[in-house]
């Protein structure tokens, strides 16, 4: 069914599809399978640095039994030597049977995934996709929760230019949730994510402070406030610290709700909270390992 | 305003081919670069600067023995969507048409957002119209959105 299709924009897997991901994925966790692409290269092509997400798919391939090759920035390919993204599709193309990558434009994995017939796995294309992101916090979802349907979803922290939480909103759209967005004014979910939510009569709210109503979350999903995002930089010494999520703060929510962050965290979530069963954020993270072999494994037509 | 009209007829009343009419004034060198016009070798008359009610100041094309099919012509949508066609057959109007903005726009119009693909590499642009009243245009490659007021034509 996904044989040979690449994986570009969340959107381009249907809900079966996610839940046919998330299944083997669990199947992975539970039963590795370390010969399954013996003989298999898959390339990872970073023309940006991103070493958690590279390592991450790295790892997958390897637990799988597959070698990779590649680069883990552009300074280290002939793109600093002016090539186009297009010729270093077209060589790398001969030598592999898979391509991660990440590129800081966007749209560049699309267009990489029209000029080879080898498939193509996004792995982050500027501020526009990073769908395996997604599709790990969703098993992060499902495996804390027991299912995705009929959630409580908090998000906290920049709503507006994070790729991370529109991506994960677009995708929960299908499992009738509610989300809570709490976010400063100046990074607030935009408009058009919001009528998104009113056209399919999904309920959300949006509240200024961290720490109100987490008796009703099921998950609390946090995001980093990066200062280069603020217009105004006093706003920002204002604001920096509101938005930090500390283990009192927990006090009074369910025994089941747990806490994601897609890292690298910088001070949002305070140390304290790392000892609470209900942080999960370091969990998630070994999650995308399991979620990366299902995919790479579907794409390559062995599941 | 009846003078002028007598003096547009006369200038350029032609036998047969087309007519593209209700062009705004400030697009109208957009229309001749959509359409390839500077390639054509028939004859051609343009006006401009003319008065419209609906427009302020519209231009007109008249190009003799030049047809166009519906897939062509549409794409003129972006800039001048109320443009109207008059084909012309032995100096009569035969058939008026109105361009209609079509599902998908290929190789026209620049994604406005700096950072797109198609702005850094030999790409032919591709948008998806998702909007065709308030005319939008949604990026195959970064899936931005590039509005109106924003189309710049390759």
């Amino acid at each position: 069914m996904m044989k040979n299709k690449s994986l570009v924009s969340i959107t381009d897997y249907t809900k079966e599809e996610y839940l046919r991901i998330l299944s083997l994925a669990d199947e992975f966790e539970n039963h590795p399978e370390p010969d399954l692409l013996k003989g298999k290269v898959v390339s990872t092509l970073f023309f940006e640095p991103s070493t958690r997400t590279r390592l991450s798919f790295e790892s997958s391939v390897l637990r799988l039994g597959g070698r990779v090759i590649g680069f883990s920035d552009s300074s280290s390919s002939s793109v600093s030597k002016g090539e186009t993204l297009y010729d270093t599709i077209k060589i790398v193309s001969n030598y592999c049977d898979l391509i991660v990558m990440r590129h800081p434009l966007e749209g560049a994995a699309r267009f990489a995934s029209e000029v080879t017939n080898v498939p193509v796995i996004n792995a982050g294309d500027g501020a526009n996709q990073h769908p395996t992101q997604t599709l790990l916090d969703l098993y992060s979802i499902l495996k804390t929760q027991g299912t995705l349907d009929d959630l409580t979803i908090f998000m906290v922290g920049d709503l507006k230019y994070g790729r991370t939480v529109h991506s994960l909103l677009m995708a929960m759209t299908q499992f009738k949730t509610s989300f809570h967005f709490i976010s400063p004014e100046e990074l607030k979910m935009p408009v058009e994510y919001k009528l998104y939510l009113d056209n399919l009569g999904l309920k959300y709210s949006e509240q200024k402070d961290l720490g109100r109503n987490v008796d009703v979350a099921d998950i609390i999903y946090m995001t980093r406030v990066q200062k280069e995002r603020f217009s105004d930089p006093i706003e920002y010494e204002r604001t920096k610290n509101t938005y930090i999520l500390r283990n009192k703060m927990l006090e009074g929510s369910k025994p089941t709700m747990r806490v994601l962050h897609p890292l690298p965290r910088v001070n949002e979530i305070d140390q304290d909270v790392d000892a609470n069963p209900k942080a999960y954020y370091f969990t998630q993270a070994l999650n995308g390992v399991f979620v990366r072999q299902a995919i790479i494994a579907s794409i390559l037509g062995y599941k | 305003m009846l003078h002028m009209q007598d003096r547009k007829l006369e200038v350029s009343a032609i036998e047969n081919g087309t007519v593209i009419d209700h062009i705004p004034a400030n697009v109208l060198f957009k229309v001749i670069s959509i359409l390839n016009l500077d390639k054509i070798d028939k004859q051609i008359t343009f006006g401009t600067n003319l008065i419209s009610k609906k427009l302020g100041k519209k231009a007109i094309i008249k190009l003799s023995d030049t047809f166009f099919i519906d897939k062509e012509i549409n794409k003129i949508a972006l800039v001048a969507p109320q443009a109207k066609l008059n084909i012309i057959r032995n100096y009569t109007v035969v058939e008026k048409k109105v361009v209609e903005v079509p599902e998908e726009i290929i190789g026209i119009a620049k994604c406005m957002n700096p950072k797109c693909i198609t702005n850094n590499e030999k790409i032919t642009t591709r948008f998806a119209v998702v909007s065709k009243k308030e005319v939008k245009l949604k990026c195959h490659y970064c899936e931005k959105i590039t509005d109106q007021e924003h189309i710049e034509i390759v």
